[in-house]
């Protein structure tokens, strides 16, 4: 990076920073190079790390007052939201922020598949950041089990069933999820464990993610390497800085528009009821962010099919680097990859919709065309247009069509150059 | 590199035996952190329970807990016991004979794990394409032998251990 080495003016900082060169670091995260042209979609990554941040900090909260017992679990939620002092606005931002944070990782996940982020040299971010976004998911899902309500309790039996569809092992594998032969006391008293645990493991992972994002640097809309620092860049603060904080602070007035005029719009009524093991609510229904995946489970009318076909939905990701076979970054100069993109949207949010509505009829059918595109978008799509297409020439710098202020670059590169 | 280091001296013996050595320890300390989460003896003490079935009338049926799980008892008519029995093994998903599904000589009683076999769901009785059990989380239909005869669960409901205590109690487990 910029890298003349830092040194801190004052004598003890200087001290200090020879002992333990956390201001070199600093130095380094304010003077960060980042490309000048990055648009509001660059902005998620710093509304993710606030998100983090707000989980954490209401979750030791609310721990503070939650009992992770199947007899009192329940009676402790509704404790917190009436008799703690504003008990319902901490538990209520941690249930909305769960949500805010899924549509906060699947913008930042969906600008990395429209601006090739995903791509060399930036594969390992991409796969740890897969592996934060699954650790979100478990954390969802035993986070929404704790109030111990009807649909916390059957969507722990549906969950933890599916790895019943094991071979020989399921069985054993799923009393040993459960502490017990059903979901019970054991069972709510481990996911409270694991559920605090999980976003201390999100975080040390986010750190390694920003670290291996720092060493290529940030993608940009353009998607062609740049050379940093140069006139195509600007240091990380005050630019960016102040970039996220604006959009953080839209992104703020949605997140307290859903906790104080609609909090429960996104939970499920049914979760207010307290469990009960011998009746399934009608409707069962996972959190809205977890829906596309189950749409693909339920397309397959053969239990270990369907869980593996859900599992690989989101295993086929990690792979994903590999399968685009384009020298092109940006979908913005990728014609025939941007429509495949916007279908791959529309699909994923047709199985999100379809997976909230019953298995049958046309919604089934649904399901199976919108499953069998999502595989054929990574699995031939990615691999057999990224060798057909023909892109269109890409800028030689971001400056370039910037300053000759049209969007033709007059010094246009061939695909076929070293990008 | 001379002749020596290629042949297996002993300092390659050394390592192949601290690694050997190093596994079986760490091996023998991640057991029990893992079997730690297996269900503990105060969960296996429940492993039995009485029921009472004397009140049960015909074609009616009560739903009891056993290791947190419902378990259904159904006294069934003839006529039920009469449907379950005519169906053809061949039109079955998981072929069973209703005859292996109850305790020969009480074949009114149908005794099973109200469990769903695809993802543990509740099913609701008398509902269904087959006068039996209908799951309401994916669609899996079951008959009044409580087999599988439409949808994704895999296999019939499951037939818990039981015996007839007198002929008016059953222990199940």
């Amino acid at each position: 990076m910029s890298e003349q080495e830092y040194t801190p003016k004052s004598k003890a900082g200087k001290w200090f920073n020879d002992r333990l060169p956390l201001l070199t670091l600093g130095a380094h995260l304010t003077d960060y190079p980042t490309p000048k042209n990055l648009n509001y979609w660059w902005t998620f990554g710093g509304i993710l790390t606030f998100c983090l941040i707000t989980q954490i900090v209401t979750g030791i909260v609310l721990a503070m007052h939650y009992v992770a017992h199947a007899d009192l679990a329940f009676a402790s939620v509704e404790h917190i939201m009436r008799d703690v002092n504003y008990g319902w606005l901490i538990r209520y931002i941690h249930s909305n922020g769960a949500s805010m944070f899924f549509l906060a990782v699947y913008i930042h996940i969906f600008r990395s598949l429209f601006y090739g982020s995903y791509k060399s040299p930036r594969e390992v971010i991409w796969i740890i950041g897969l592996m934060i976004y699954l650790l979100m998911m478990a954390a969802a899902f035993m986070g929404y089990v704790l109030p111990w309500g009807q649909m916390s309790f059957w969507g722990a039996t549906v969950i933890t069933n599916l790895f019943s569809a094991i071979p020989l092992v399921g069985d054993s594998i799923t009393t040993w999820l459960w502490g017990a032969y059903s979901v019970d006391n054991p069972t709510l008293n481990r996911f409270f464990s694991l559920h605090y645990l999980i976003p201390f493991l999100i975080l040390g992972l986010v750190v390694l993610h920003i670290w291996a994002l720092h060493v290529p640097g940030n993608n940009n809309p353009v998607g062609i390497d740049i050379k940093k620092p140069s006139k195509d860049t600007v240091p990380f603060h005050p630019y960016i800085t102040i970039k996220d904080a604006f959009a953080l602070l839209v992104f703020m007035i949605i997140f307290a528009g859903f906790v104080f005029f609609t909090p429960n719009v996104l939970g499920h009524s049914d979760n207010y009821i307290p469990a009960n093991p011998l009746v399934t609510p009608a409707h069962i229904v996972p959190e809205w962010y977890l829906l596309p995946f189950y749409a693909i489970l339920r397309s397959v009318p053969d239990k270990l099919g369907g869980v593996i076909l859900m599992f690989s939905a989101i295993f086929i990701l990690f792979v994903l680097p590999w399968l685009d076979t384009s020298k092109v970054r940006s979908a913005v100069f990728r014609p025939i990859y941007r429509q495949f993109f916007w279908i791959l949207v529309i699909d994923v949010l047709m199985l999100g919709y379809v997976g909230a509505m019953p298995a049958e009829g046309i919604y089934l059918v649904l399901a199976r065309v919108g499953t069998i595109y999502y595989f054929l978008h990574f699995i031939v799509v990615m691999p057999v247009v990224g060798y057909l297409e023909k892109t269109d020439p890409i800028p030689m710098s971001i400056s370039e069509p910037v300053l000759t202020g049209g969007t033709e670059p007059s010094l246009a590169r061939k695909v076929n150059d070293k990008v | 590199m001379s002749k020596e280091e290629k042949k297996v001296n002993r300092r390659d013996f050394i390592f192949t035996a601290s690694y050997t050595v190093g596994a079986v320890g760490i091996g023998a300390v991640i057991w029990p952190m893992i079997d730690q989460m297996n269900p503990d003896k105060a969960q296996q003490a429940l492993a039995t329970t009485e029921v009472d079935i004397s009140s049960i009338e015909p074609g009616k049926s009560i739903t009891v807990l056993w290791r947190g799980k419902p378990i259904f008892i159904k006294k069934r008519t003839s006529e039920e016991i009469a449907e379950a029995r005519a169906v053809k093994l061949d039109d079955l998903p998981d072929p069973q004979k209703d005859e292996d599904r109850v305790k020969e000589g009480k074949d009114e009683w149908l005794v099973m794990l109200g469990v769903c076999t695809h993802l543990g769901c509740v099913p609701l009785k008398d509902k269904g394409d087959f006068n039996g059990w209908f799951c309401p989380c994916h669609g899996s239909h079951y008959d009044v032998s409580g087999r599988i005869r439409k949808g994704p669960a895999p296999t019939n409901m499951e037939i818990p251990k039981f015996e007839f205590v007198d002929s008016n109690t059953i222990k199940i487990g």
